[in-house]
């Protein structure tokens, strides 16, 4: 996995939590850091997908790694 | 700022189980970079206060999950009885709990974090007789004049 600046840990919430915990550890970064992100929720997925689409951070890896999501976002 | 995406949306049940969808559409739509506006009209107004009592009722509601398989033998009569919403609202919170979904008041909280501007209907307020000191700060009350100046520039509009 490329490097990363923060993670953040949202194992066992569910939607949005996931969401608004990455928005608002991004909110706290420079642009151009990168967030590392897990969960546990399966909807995340998509919607990590669909908050990078929207909001212009990108989206640079998604993966299951044992049961676990994992993501990378880069902040615009 | 004035290309941002806007949501508008008017919250009027006032239990549990519908207290979600308005909280997590405006937390959501915020942080997506919507500009979010909640207009709180008759039993929506339970949401603003301080504490929230919140209950869940199975009475009239055929689509509600039971415990055990109780929709399968349990009476409806029965969910009449005293006490059986009080315990449906608490089997509900220790379900949410341990699903990881949201505490209501912490997303009502972000969702003041993320200014998603919470405006309380006047003329509710006036015909329950609420007291407002029982509601959270940073509301504003006001009426349906108000919902209109910014839901007619909206992009989404929900009545819930």
């Amino acid at each position: 996995m490329a490097d990363f600046d923060q993670e953040l840990d949202a194992s066992g919430l569910n939607c949005p939590l996931p969401i608004l915990r990455a928005k608002k550890t991004l909110n706290g970064m420079e642009s151009g850091q990168v967030l590392h992100i897990i969960a546990t929720d399966p909807g995340s997925v998509k919607d990590f997908e669909a908050f990078a689409n929207q909001t212009g951070n990108e989206l640079m890896e998604s993966k299951e790694v044992g049961g676990k999501f994992e993501f990378l976002i880069k902040k615009a | 700022m004035s290309d941002e995406k806007k949501l508008a949306i008017i919250a009027t049940k006032g239990s549990l189980d519908w207290a979600y969808p308005p909280f997590i559409l405006a937390s959501t739509a915020a942080a997506l970079g919507y500009e979010t506006e909640i207009f709180f009209t008759f039993y929506g107004l339970q949401l603003l206060k301080r504490d929230l009592e919140l209950e869940v009722t199975p009475l009239g509601n055929p689509g509600m999950p039971m415990p055990m398989g109780m929709d399968k033998w349990f009476p409806v009569l029965g969910l009449a009885l005293p006490g059986m919403q009080g315990m449906m609202t608490g089997m509900m919170k220790k379900k949410m709990a341990s699903k990881g979904v949201a505490d209501l008041a912490e997303l009502r909280e972000l969702c003041q974090e993320a200014e998603v501007k919470l405006i309380a209907c006047q003329m509710t307020v006036d015909l329950f007789e609420l007291n407002t000191a029982e509601f959270i700060d940073g509301i504003e009350y006001a009426g349906a004049a108000r919902f209109f100046e910014f839901a007619g520039d909206s992009d989404i509009c929900l009545y819930i």
